[in-house]
């Protein structure tokens, strides 16, 4: 199935005379980048869903606020369609150019801007890593706690536009939790500041609304975020199970006895072979699943934790339960698991990542559908879970090259997702929807609420014109895909809107 | 008791859709004296009450919004799981309108806020769609977060009819200590401490003395306490500082809640000062003008809310800049065309 924009579902994209865009543009911004050339633009054509390429009109690479302003007050005046980039590691192809759209990258916004300390905040550019951030606050004993596996390349800007969580978020949030302040530029060139330096503002929560609206109702400009205090002490317990079910309820054990690990991760077989093989990190490979257990704060808790957490797994029917005996262990250990992706990269040509979320105690029936579809498509499935949250991450095996089997991979990462909203669950814990699961929100969400969606982007951008096509379905796409969701016992999408 | 009514909420956004007139939204009218007078029909949500799902190991529990709030966080207990945001009750308050007010207590500088806990709703909206919003699992960034959106609207964009949210342990262990400093070396402390792993969850200056809560293990609570000084007192304080029944609250003074960036810089104004939240929230007592108050909070980064006194009756809630109040209004729009929901609660324009 072909994602790319399809103006007949996605809705008409205004004519673009390109050399007189490309005029005015350099008028408008003297001494800024802007690549128009086929070659200049190819590093441009997608993000991390590298499956799916188009080459932007042009791309922008602005050094100042003041430009971004100016560049956008100019497309909304000339009705050009601009899509926002960070650092272009999104999984779901929420920064996938448009063919008749402006490309406006935020790599030059490189600057740490403050730190302060005693107030546990930093004032970032939107282009800053996320990792760049925990790094310059270190020396004063605070990080900031998102962690995306991406943090090494990923941009605080691409994270706010996400909400982008990470393997700690049960117990340190995603982005939403953990930033104070952002400043956008909507479309028409208005600078706002979402949020405050306070841990409140007045007036509706917009900084929560804008959190995760991947870059549709505006362009982030500026961002502040908390800094936490280093945990004094981590530590890892791995256990063992002969079973994924047991593995499964033991989770749902360790939160009821009232503890709330660091990072709480699962691992089915396939994933642990994968990762042994790469990494060496030590994992049982007989094992049908490993539960990686992070406990950290103050050491005399964690050691108490620690002790009460093994009570439960072995109670739950682990077969075997290891803690890492010192930092290196506990690295390698995770290694494991933070390689897990590459790591079935090396087992397969080609892998699919789905980021799926549900009930924890859907996990079995939901693991089991999986094997099911999986031998159903004939593709193999490794299952890596953030378990404490519920959210999956299938890795389904396919080779590009063997023909229909990407399409088979997408249709069954499909009904993976489908089968999340089933159970209670979401299509996107974490990675967004972006382009990627455009037609499965049609799943998730009935005609009322997508009109609702589609009306909070009208209140920030009436013309529709930054990041189009990007996270809510046209009622017209839903209807095509056919994935008629019936709502309250209604047919869904009665008043079809038609380009 | 507990029952579904949903359809007759629908049935009276219905109606009021067609007669044009205004809804006064409240469930235990307990936040009545909060925000801008409402003038519409009083909507009681009381009716449409009860625990839709709880299940301890998910860590989240679903609850109609006209459900009590003393009833949800008894469910909880007896579960040993809290609200970790401690939101006040002020009387009856009804879950709906802890989310819809989005007030936090003592402990969410450290915890979070209610809007961080909030996973999903559903809401009727202005044209009396019974939507169905974010979920019940705790990463999901499926569309735009309205759930959080409407956390602290104070029923301005539609009638929230259910809300689940996430909820945590409650701590193994706790313990309250009193330290006898003033409030420029209370607050001097609470920066050195800020950047160390303390299990610190609640920390006020009543004007006497430091009011410091730890919350955690045997071991750190022990640890800490022992580091930190002071004499051991009674937990009860957190819930009469979050009930606003402290002494310093006693009397009709015109009362401002003032919040202000975690920099622990105070705005100098007359009047009496109750610091919480270690300096991020400030009780202020004082007779100044709305604008004398506001203009020195504002230098501050910070912004101040009349929860007491006619002095800012027309403007309870911090004015917001123009540019802001646009796109406040044109949300507004989007959710309620009509005007339907409380309106002005917030501001005269919304």
């Amino acid at each position: 199935m072909n994602i790319l924009y399809d103006e007949a579902l996605d809705g008409p994209l205004p004519p673009v005379d390109k050399p007189r865009l490309l005029t005015a543009l350099r008028a408008l911004l003297p001494g800024v980048s802007i690549l128009h050339t086929a070659e200049d633009l190819r590093p441009y054509e997608c993000d991390g869903l590298s499956a799916y390429r188009t080459l932007p009109l042009a791309v922008v690479l602005p050094e100042t606020v003041e430009q971004v302003q100016a560049l956008l007050r100019h497309c909304h005046e000339l009705r050009v369609p601009v899509v926002a980039r960070g650092a272009g590691t999104g999984l779901s192809g929420g920064a996938l150019p448009l063919e008749k759209g402006i490309l406006l990258s935020l790599a030059r916004f490189r600057r740490i801007l403050d730190i302060d300390p005693k107030a546990c905040v930093a004032r970032v550019q939107p282009g800053v890593r996320n990792l760049a951030i925990s790094e310059a606050a270190a020396p004063f004993g605070l990080y900031y706690a998102p962690d995306p596996s991406s943090q090494i390349a990923c941009s605080i800007g691409g994270n706010v536009a996400e909400n982008a969580g990470g393997v700690h978020c049960l117990k340190y949030g995603l982005t939403v939790h953990n930033v104070l302040r952002v400043d956008i530029v909507t479309m028409d060139g208005e600078r706002l500041t979402l949020g405050s330096d306070a841990l409140d503002s007045p007036g509706l929560d917009l900084l929560a609304l804008f959190v995760g609206s991947e870059g549709l109702l505006g362009i982030v400009v500026e961002v502040t975020v908390k800094l936490l205090p280093k945990p004094e002490v981590a530590k890892v317990l791995m256990a063992s199970f002969d079973d994924v079910k047991k593995a499964g309820a033991a989770v749902g054990e360790i939160l009821a006895a009232g503890i709330v690990p660091g990072g709480l991760e699962m691992m089915d077989n396939l994933s642990i072979r994968a990762a042994e093989d790469f990494i060496h990190a030590g994992y049982p490979v007989d094992a049908a699943a490993i539960l990686l257990c992070e406990l950290d704060g103050v050491e005399s808790d964690v050691a108490a934790d620690c002790e009460r957490v093994r009570e439960v797994l072995l109670a739950a029917g682990a077969t075997e339960l290891s803690l890492a005996r010192d930092e290196d262990e506990r690295k390698r250990f995770w290694a494991g698991r933070k390689n897990a992706f590459p790591a079935v990269g090396r087992i397969s040509p080609d892998y699919y990542c789905m980021d799926g979320t549900i009930p924890k105690r859907a996990l079995p029936f939901v693991l089991e559908q999986i094997g099911a579809l999986s031998q159903q498509y004939g593709l193999r499935v490794a299952n890596v879970f953030h378990a404490g949250d519920g959210n999956m991450h299938p890795l389904i095996l396919f080779d590009a090259n063997t023909p229909g089997e990407l399409e088979r991979a997408e249709d069954l990462g499909g009904k993976i997702l489908e089968l999340c909203v089933e159970v209670g669950g979401s299509i996107t814990g974490e990675h967004g929807v972006g382009r990627e699961k455009i037609n499965q929100m049609c799943a998730q969400f009935g005609s009322d609420e997508l009109q609702l969606f589609h009306a909070i982007k009208r209140a920030f951008d009436p013309d529709g014109l930054l990041n189009p096509g990007k996270n809510i379905p046209t009622l017209a796409r839903c209807a095509e895909f056919g994935r008629l969701h019936v709502h309250h016992g209604a047919l869904p999408h009665p008043e079809l809107e038609r380009f | 008791m507990d029952a579904d009514r949903s359809q007759m909420l629908q049935d009276r956004v219905r109606a009021a859709r067609a007669d044009d007139t205004p809804l006064a939204i409240r469930g235990g009218n307990s936040k009545h004296f909060l925000g801008r007078t409402v003038d519409g029909v009083a909507l009681d949500t009381r009716e449409h009450r009860g625990i839709v799902s709880y299940e301890p190991s998910e860590l989240v529990l679903t609850a109609r919004a006209g459900t009590p709030l003393a009833e949800v966080e008894a469910a909880l207990t007896k579960r040993g799981q809290m609200l970790p945001s401690e939101p006040p009750h002020f009387g009856a308050a009804t879950f709906g309108g802890m989310v819809a007010a989005g007030l936090s207590g003592p402990r969410r500088p450290w915890s979070g806020s209610v809007r961080d806990f909030v996973l999903g709703c559903r809401l009727i909206d202005g044209q009396a769609r019974h939507l169905r919003l974010g979920g019940e699992v705790m990463k999901n960034v499926a569309g735009y977060d309205v759930s959080r959106l409407l956390t602290g609207s104070y029923g301005t964009l539609g009638l929230i009819t259910e809300i689940s949210m996430k909820v945590l342990p409650v701590p193994l262990h706790r313990r309250t200590l009193r330290i006898v400093i003033d409030a420029a070396e209370a607050l001097r402390r609470l920066a050195d401490w800020a950047s160390q792993p303390l299990p610190i969850s609640g920390a006020c200056h009543d004007g006497n003395a430091l009011m410091l809560r730890l919350e955690g293990g045997h071991g750190s609570v022990d640890a800490s306490s022992s580091r930190l000084g002071g004499e051991i007192v009674d937990d009860a304080f957190w819930t009469q500082l979050r009930e606003l029944q402290l002494p310093f609250f006693a009397g009709d003074a015109p009362l401002w809640r003032i919040a202000l960036p975690m920099t622990r810089q105070l705005p100098a104004l007359p009047g009496e000062v109750l610091i919480d939240w270690a300096g991020a929230q400030l009780w202020l007592r004082s007779e100044d003008s709305a604008a004398a108050i506001r203009n020195a909070v504002t230098e501050l980064g910070g912004h101040a809310e009349c929860w007491r006194g006619a002095t800012a009756a027309d403007t309870p809630f911090h004015p917001l800049p123009p540019a802001l109040l646009a796109l406040h209004r044109r949300i507004k729009q989007q959710f309620d065309p009509q005007g339907l929901f409380n309106p002005g609660r917030l501001y005269a324009e919304l």
